[in-house]
């Protein structure tokens, strides 16, 4: 077994008084996939907020790479090469294409510099064609490919993707899978949360179903493709 | 009026605009990627004039005492952000607004007990201690130029700092989502740090350079915020450029405003904020 890179263990957060989730474990190893399923509001975003520390768990502890980080700052937890997209993208809006991905750039934690500005042009030639554009001026595909691509420049051993192709036309989603899909050969482990249940297991090797912000099923992305009512009945609409 | 006064007066807004911009560019960039709203800012401004005064005085020449005073200023800068600034951030404006009041009356009643409550000035140096004849009886003291010419280097390099390193794409990218930046490993407390003390550090600076000509009194830095606040709302909250921008017009405003229609002078500055307001209630610049 490979070694563990971010673990959650009994994390319970709160929204003021809203008990948003309710002793959640979690745990991705290094070149893991792991889809995060679950309807709306059902506590996926505050799971990867609460392990980065941009909302703080009230009970429960943080692990990355097995040294507790439940209080650390977000961009400590970040500089362990943990990379996050977020859901609505947060892109620099006011950095140009280039600027948006030079100023994230370092080397990984090991020290090493696969994903250079050239690597991620060569993924992304559409960024190419835009590398001037403001980036209040993109697409929304061209966004997503930018925040992919800035998380890259940071080098990281993890990339979590929040609703990684939510709003975006179809054939631009399918280019998006096609890169994460290309990501995911490289080695980098990945936490994907989408709603094409079929597009995420397939890239992902386990599954973990939310419903009110607790786990109801946490697999193999075979196990859960083998249950179609599980699916039905958590995750259809 | 003829040529030669025009000429003056047009020498002189650029000056006092300039110089309202060292101030407003540290307010508006505090104010835009730390959310802070920070009333002692003026006070750096008196501060670093009674710097010069204090250094000019030991040591006989402004320019060493503005070489000893500018990192003076960046340390005070360094250190109230780490004691006083940094609790700040997550709490919501009235506490912010208690905060950096308190720290006028504190910055004040230091300044009362250590140098007195006298008026105080501070020599020209030599060298520019003289004017350019412009007409007969007509002329202009070549420190007021230097002083332009000082904030436009100044305006350049901040330019620079701002448009090319990484660290001004930092300063931009926190002022569109801090938590991103944050979560992209970069170490925003340092980089709050840096930003509050560098514009600690331009607001003395514009405090030791107006020594000489306004002259050092208590309460200096009360009339300098608030039109400062006024540069920072009409160019756009966080943007650099916009600051520079309006704090341009408000020196022209201002100067000329005194000049032509003396009998409204007090109001040109906020009628020219309302106006801008009316016309982009985000301020002139706010996309930059």
């Amino acid at each position: 077994m490979s070694n563990m890179l971010l673990e959650a263990k009994e994390l319970h957060t709160y929204y003021g008084a809203s008990h948003i989730l309710h002793g959640i474990d979690f745990n991705i190893r290094e070149g893991e996939g792991i889809a995060l399923m679950g309807r709306n509001g059902m506590g996926k975003s505050t799971l990867i907020k609460s392990m980065l520390g941009i909302v703080r768990p009230k009970h429960g502890r943080v692990l990355v790479r097995g040294d507790d980080y439940t209080r650390s700052r977000t961009y400590q937890t970040a500089q362990q090469g943990i990379a996050y997209v977020p859901e609505g993208r947060g892109i620099f809006k006011s950095l140009s294409v280039r600027e948006n991905l030079l100023m994230s750039a370092r080397a990984g934690i090991d020290g090493r510099r696969e994903w250079t500005f050239d690597r991620v042009m060569d993924t992304f030639p559409r960024l190419g064609e835009r590398i001037n554009n403001g980036g209040w001026q993109l697409s929304g595909g061209e966004q997503q490919m930018l925040t992919i691509g800035r998380a890259l420049m940071t080098n990281p051993d993890l990339l979590i993707l929040d609703e990684a192709t939510e709003g975006l036309a179809p054939l631009i989603a399918m280019e998006i899978w096609r890169i994460v899909k290309e990501i995911r050969k490289t080695g980098i482990a990945t936490v994907i949360v989408d709603k094409n249940h079929g597009a995420v297991t397939s890239i992902c090797d386990r599954a973990m179903i939310l419903v009110k912000g607790q786990v109801v099923f946490a697999g193999t992305s075979d196990e859960i493709r083998a249950q179609p009512e599980l699916i039905q009945k958590h995750l259809g609409v | 009026m003829d040529f030669a006064s025009f000429l003056i007066q047009t020498l002189n807004s650029l000056q006092y605009g300039l110089l309202l911009f060292l101030v407003a560019s540290g307010l508006t960039l505090v104010f835009g990627i730390m959310g802070i709203i920070n009333l002692a800012h003026g006070s750096f401004y008196m501060i670093g004039a009674y710097i010069a005064f204090v250094l000019t005085s030991a040591t006989g020449s402004l320019m060493l005492a503005i070489a000893l005073g500018i990192p003076l200023a960046l340390a005070i800068g360094a250190f109230l952000e780490w004691a006083l600034f940094s609790h700040l951030y997550k709490r919501d404006h009235l506490e912010q607004v208690l905060l950096t009041f308190g720290l006028i009356l504190i910055f004040e009643q230091l300044r009362s007990i250590l140098i007195g409550d006298d008026v105080h000035g501070v020599a020209i140096p030599a060298f520019l201690d003289m004017s350019i004849q412009l007409t007969e009886v007509m002329s202009y003291p070549v420190y007021r130029l230097a002083i332009s010419a000082v904030c436009i280097v100044l305006a350049i390099a901040l330019y620079y700092v701002i448009q090319r390193t990484r660290l001004g794409m930092m300063i931009r990218a926190g002022n569109d989502d801090r938590t991103m930046v944050e979560a992209l490993g970069i170490n925003i407390n340092m980089m709050y740090r840096v930003v509050f003390a560098l514009g600690v550090a331009l607001a003395a600076l514009a405090g030791m350079l107006a020594a000489p000509i306004s002259s050092v009194y208590p309460n200096m830095g009360s009339s300098v915020l608030i039109i400062s606040f006024v540069v920072v709302v009409i160019g756009g909250i966080g943007s650099v450029w916009g600051a520079l921008v309006a704090a341009l017009i408000v020196g022209f405003a201002d100067t000329f405003g005194k000049v032509l229609l003396p009998e409204i002078s007090g109001m040109i500055v906020y009628l020219v904020m309302a106006v801008v307001l009316l016309w982009r209630p985000e301020g002139i610049l706010k996309k930059a």
